[in-house]
């Protein structure tokens, strides 16, 4: 029993191993990295993100972390056959990191959404789009906050 | 429900079938975010909007989950195909239970 209990806790640990090369994290990646990490599988189950067909446009330096700007753009037809069905967007420094989650449909015509944000600190914003066919692509930028946003 | 007047909207008045239009979106509220304390130490509780939905003709055009690190006062622009004249309708859910309601109208021709 004890062996057997040993090796699924091994193989738990390899599998989160695994996940975390397979998303392409340089091991071991920061907390707050992980953090996000986890919080992305919780909306979007077990997935492979693929860098590409994402934009993400932020300012590189947040003059206040009340309210920065972003724009999410994704490459699309955004027809029935093949559309974006989900953008989600996570703050990787934030108490919390999932900012939002926007679902999408053919009648969107364009997988552009644009909202203003809150970051506590100096930090790395992700930005998934899940498309229609299952796949997720990813877009990451660094951004500079002087002055954090969350209050406190 | 008359449209709210916590909200405001920038979207066209008209549009050709087909058309992608732009949809502009601000409503005023705090989304506080239950971290900030008050002058006396106390946390002020949170009060976010959660949802935000807009449909066309009843049909959905857009939805989202929003969480404490949507700003105060949430502006929110996307997208929408101009398909039939009739009614956009916007809708903001706060975890309080109240909603925020507007509703454009739009000729498509």
């Amino acid at each position: 029993m004890d062996t057997t209990a040993t090796l699924n806790r091994r193989a738990v640990l390899a599998g989160t191993a695994a996940w975390a090369a397979a998303a392409g994290l340089a091991a071991p990646a920061p907390a707050a990295a992980q953090e996000a990490d986890e919080l992305a599988r919780k909306l979007m189950g077990p997935f492979k993100a693929k860098e590409g067909r994402v934009r993400l446009k932020m300012r590189d330096v947040a003059a206040s972390g009340a309210s920065e700007p972003i724009t999410v753009s994704v490459d699309s037809p955004m027809t029935a056959a093949d559309h974006v069905k989900a953008i989600h967007v996570l703050a990787e420094g934030n108490p919390y990191p999932v900012v939002s989650s926007w679902y999408l449909t053919p009648r969107s015509g364009r997988a552009e959404i644009s909202f203003r944000m809150r970051l506590a600190k100096t930090q790395t914003v992700r930005a998934y789009a899940v498309t229609s066919d299952g796949e997720v692509w990813i877009a990451r930028q660094d951004i500079t906050v002087t002055i954090g946003g969350c209050g406190g | 429900m008359a449209n709210s007047d916590r909200v405001k909207v920038r979207i066209p008045p008209k549009a050709k079938k087909g058309e992608i239009i732009e949809i502009k979106t601000q409503v005023s509220h705090d989304m506080e975010t239950g971290l900030r304390k008050d002058a006396a130490g106390k946390t002020i509780p949170r009060h976010i909007i959660t949802r935000f939905t807009c449909t066309w003709n009843g049909e959905p055009v857009i939805s989202a989950d929003w969480h404490q690190a949507v700003s105060a006062n949430p502006f929110a622009s996307f997208f929408a195909v101009a398909t039939a004249s009739g009614k956009i309708k916007l809708a903001w859910f706060d975890e309080n239970g109240e909603t925020l309601e507007y509703v454009h109208d739009i000729l498509v021709e």
